[in-house]
């Protein structure tokens, strides 16, 4: 099978017009004949599911938390990107597609990223118009603050908490549909299968996580907007039961799945302290514009940081990259740390840290503009650590939190199961080899608000006579089959070992070899070791109770028995390419003073892999074309 | 630390529940209180018994997931915390500590320690939120909002729906989760439009949810997380009392 990436005629900034002048729409009188399946509520599928619903689609929405206003968007703090130039400082709808395609180093897909920054002036509009409080200056207009990676101030913000005033939005959305009848949520529930039909994707079976039940639902297209999948490090930023299990068993019915070992590891996270613990907590990018990171000039320096002079200290990012300095991409900020903590720099009883310091900062601005920017963080930073970082810097390790891989997508956010879709985090489009700060929930949104509603009847226009499509056909009995089929194997190892435990340890395998730093051995040996730990889990895992109801230890067992298989793909992926870009740095491939050597001429795709059962995949290579932007070497010096 | 605990076990909604006593040990301060909960957990699960059900998911303050009633307090001794924020450093050895799920008519058990909170969202679905479909926005800034405004209804607007407030309330109201939507939406100008019929329809299905009235105690303001004002309270009052006089005359 050929990818086809589907991408409309014409210049750049005509594209997306170009694609709605021809697409084919579907008749308000017929919408109601149509069912569409969204998995997910967070602002991804949130947003699809309350857009569609409104359009007048007969919608179904389904997701895992109590509430929709849980999902994990909810957990973003600092804030999202637009081009709306409200600065005057020559923002303009091209510099944010140059920014986010030279921050992905050169591996995303120019016209979807373009399409980004687009809208991104719309969902602004938008989400203010549906009653976030974002931040405002003193006359009432709206207020930016940089990120990392641009030199312009382009994201919005709602204090320390934009995530979660925009996923309150986008689920008050939902909300509103659900009182007009077009929108039906199933709370508490998860996904086991997608069901496929003579090639389309034609249904899911869920489990009902509060009965136990396992249930069919048929419709004519189905949406994944399931988030990402860097739980799979155990210790992550994600919440704790994001999960990768949906795009997992879409790609074993078919999808393909796309640059799976990009992940990003987020530099300021708070470091681990021990074998106990469950998350890292994130401390927002947002710190840094107000934050200076450094660690002693000293090895193992006893004193405590606000007693160490200036000219003791190694403000390394300062030192290294000038230009964009503390503000530099999460992959550089990252593997910097990395760098000062391998060489033995590192602060904290772990040597796991370095320090982001506020005191500059406080003494500029004073304690009250530092505390209205970021209040709620240093907040949360005192809850969990006991310490107040208005009084002495914050300590931040790097830490797993988004996945630039997933499931590969068309420009209409079709993946290669035709009627399915993916879209957010769940897909793999508009990041390249990294994210820039604040462009995640702006792809979330757009791809649930502005975008999938207007592909997605591309393809509906096409099942107006399709009738409902019923589930007592053999392709749901036997995928309901193998469902319950795998959930009494897991029940009858009554083996020994917590799945916590096992996930523990994949979490240590991915985090030393296929995280920040990869080589070739390094990956090998990874493969061997998850193959490993996969045979474990399947003989001796300890899963008590049964199907019959609510059950954790069982929800958890599913979602680790599939990271037990992204995470082989992941280092399949990390292996092929013999290349640095982004976050994938491979140590084989770097400069004298350690920057990532990409490799255009053999390396410019987007690696779409195929399923092709058991520890097999192939090797789908979307070429990537710039046209409109000149390919560079990526410095922040 | 070694520490026993006493934690509510029911199978489900119509069955019956007890409390039931746990020993673990080697818990050190610097867990969160929910760490120490999956220790205990792999313990029983090594031991092949049903494991304890309960809610999270950030883990970090912010979903609203979480939900335990600590030694007789809505998510623990700490005034303004969620659960998943409790840390250990404030128990000692040897301590005893009693678990219990959310209590409220409008919160029943499913199993152990999750309840079910559906009831919230239907009070949002009454009416919290502003009738704007994607695609009629105009220009965010054609609509300039004080700096103080638009602070004042994040404040409100920062409510994470646990429903801390309801299990502490005597009356098991959810007035402060309630008005704190009510109140966002009001102060500013786009969700100005609806709020008259918002405030009645908002406020009938909190009632029809079981949820009881609000006799102005304050407990609620003194657990929520999120240090929502009772003053939203008194806000949601004369809302309604305006609704209601405007509708009358
Ligand atoms: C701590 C943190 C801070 C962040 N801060 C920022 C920021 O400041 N700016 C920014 O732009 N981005 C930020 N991000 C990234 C951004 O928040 C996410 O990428 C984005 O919100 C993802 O949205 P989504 O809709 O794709 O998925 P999510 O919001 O994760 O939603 C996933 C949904 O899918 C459902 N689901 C998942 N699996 C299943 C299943 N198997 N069955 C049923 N339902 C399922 C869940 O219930 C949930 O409703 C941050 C991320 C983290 C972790
Ligand atoms: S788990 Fe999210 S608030 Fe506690």
């Amino acid at each position: 099978m050929a990818l086809n990436a589907k991408i409309p005629e014409g210049l750049l900034k005509d594209k997306w017009q170009n694609y709605l002048n021809k697409t084919n729409i579907v008749n308000p009188a017929n919408r109601k004949k149509l069912d569409i399946i969204v998995v997910g509520a967070g602002l991804s599928g949130g947003g699809a599911a309350a857009s569609l619903a409104e359009l007048g689609y007969n919608v179904k929405v389904f997701f895992f938390q109590d509430s929709g206003r849980r999902s994990h968007s909810v957990a973003a703090q600092g804030g999202v990107n637009a081009a709306k130039n409200y600065k005057n400082d020559g923002d303009n709808v091209y510099r944010m597609f140059y920014d986010t395609i030279k921050g992905g180093d050169y591996r995303s897909r120019e016209a979807n990223v373009y399409r980004m920054a687009q809208v991104s002036v719309d969902l602004i509009d938008h989400m203010t118009a549906q009653g976030v409080p974002f931040g405002r200056e003193y006359g009432g207009y709206l207020s930016n603050r940089s990120f990392g990676g641009v030199l312009v101030s382009r994201t919005f913000y709602a204090r320390g908490q934009t995530g979660q005033q925009l996923l309150l939005a986008t689920y008050q959305a939902m909300m509103k549909e659900i009182k007009r009848g077009t929108l039906t949520q199933y709370s508490r529930h998860e996904i086991q299968d997608i069901v496929v039909v003579d090639g389309k994707a034609r249904g899911v079976i869920v489990r009902n996580l509060v009965t136990g039940e396992i249930e069919r639902h048929s419709a004519h297209a189905v949406v994944l907007g399931t988030g990402g999948f860097g739980k799979i490090f155990y210790l992550s930023t994600l919440a704790m039961n994001s999960n990768g299990s949906a795009t997992w068993r879409a790609h074993k019915k078919g999808a393909f799945f796309a640059n799976p070992s990009w992940t990003q590891i987020h530099p300021t996270a708070l470091p681990q302290a021990g074998e106990h613990q469950s998350k890292l907590t994130l401390m927002s990018e947002s710190l840094r514009n107000d934050g200076r990171i450094w660690v002693p000039k000293k090895k193992d320096d006893p004193r405590p940081p606000g007693e160490i002079p200036a000219e003791d200290r190694d403000y390394y990012l300062e030192r290294r990259y000038p230009a964009f300095g503390n503000l530099v991409p999460r992959d550089v900020a990252s593997r910097a740390a990395k760098e000062r903590m391998d060489a033995g720099y590192g602060v904290g009883p772990l040597k796991n840290a370095v320090y982001l310091d506020f005191k500059t900062a406080i003494e500029k601005l004073g304690v009250d503009t530092i505390r209205e920017r970021y209040g709620n963080l240093f907040t949360m930073y005192k809850k969990i650590t006991g310490i107040d970082a208005y009084k002495e810097p914050m300590k931040i390790s790097p830490a797993a939190h988004f996945s630039m891989g997933g499931l590969w997508v068309d420009y209409e956010l079709q993946t290669t199961i035709p009627g399915l879709y993916a879209v957010g985090e769940a897909n793999f489009a508009d990041h390249g080899a990294n994210r820039l700060g604040a462009n995640s929930l702006l792809q979330a949104s757009v791809d649930g608000n502005f975008i999938l509603p207007n592909t997605i009847s591309n393809y509906l226009s096409n099942e107006i006579r399709t009738g409902k499509i019923p589930t007592d056909t053999p392709e749901f009995d036997e995928a309901e089959k193998a469902v319950k089929e795998q959930l009494q194997k897991i029940l009858s190892i009554k083996g020994t070992m917590p799945v916590d435990q096992i996930h523990r340890r994949l979490g240590k395998i991915m985090f030393k070899e296929v995280a920040m730093s990869r080589n070739e051995k390094g990956l090998k040996w990874a493969i061997e070791e998850i193959r490993k730990l996969r045979k474990e889990f399947w003989t001796n895992v300890a899963v008590p109770g049964d199907d019959k109801g609510m059950n954790s230890e069982l929800e958890k067992a599913g979602r680790l028995a599939d990271y037990l298989e992204i995470s082989e793909l992941m280092a399949v992926d990390a292996l092929d390419r013999k290349e640095s870009c982004g976050a994938h740095f491979r140590e084989e491939y770097q400069t004298e003073d350690g920057e990532a050597v990409r490799d255009d001429k053999n390396y410019m795709y987007s690696a779409a892999w195929e399923w092709l059962g058991g520890e097999k995949w192939k090797l789908h290579k979307e070429q990537l074309e710039f046209k409109e932007i000149e390919v560079k070497t990526r410095s922040y010096k | 630390m070694n520490l026993t605990l006493k934690i509510w076990r029911q199978e489900g909604p119509e069955a019956k529940g007890k409390m039931v006593t746990y020993k673990v040990s080697d818990i050190s301060k610097d867990m969160s209180f929910l760490e120490m909960l999956d220790v205990l957990n792999e313990d029983l699960a090594t031991k092949g018994e049903r494991t304890v059900e309960f809610d999270h998911d950030c883990r970090e303050g912010i979903c609203g997931q979480c939900s335990l009633v600590i030694n007789g307090q809505a998510h623990g001794h700490e005034s303004h915390y969620t659960t998943c924020q409790t840390h250990m450093r404030s128990y000692k050895d040897g301590d005893v500590i009693f678990i219990e799920p959310f209590r409220a008519k409008s919160f029943p058990v499913i199993r152990d320690l999750k309840v079910d909170r559906s009831s919230m969202d239907k009070i949002i679905q009454a009416g919290g939120y502003i009738s704007s479909f994607t695609g009629m926005a105009p220009e965010a800034n054609s609509i300039p909002i004080h700096h103080e405004v638009a602070e004042s209804a994040f404040d409100s607007a920062a409510c994470i729906g646990c429903g801390a407030c309801v299990a502490t309330c005597k009356n098991s109201s959810a007035a402060l989760f309630l008005s704190a939507k009510i109140s966002h939406l009001a102060k500013l100008p786009q969700g100005k439009v609806e709020r008259m019929e918002r405030v009645v329809w908002m406020v009938n299905a909190h009632d029809d949810e079981g949820f009881g009235s609000c006799t102005n105690t304050g407990a609620c303001a003194m657990v929520c997380p999120q240090e929502v004002d009772l003053l939203d309270i008194t806000r949601m009052n004369y809302e309604y009392n305006r609704a209601l006089a405007t509708v009358r005359s």
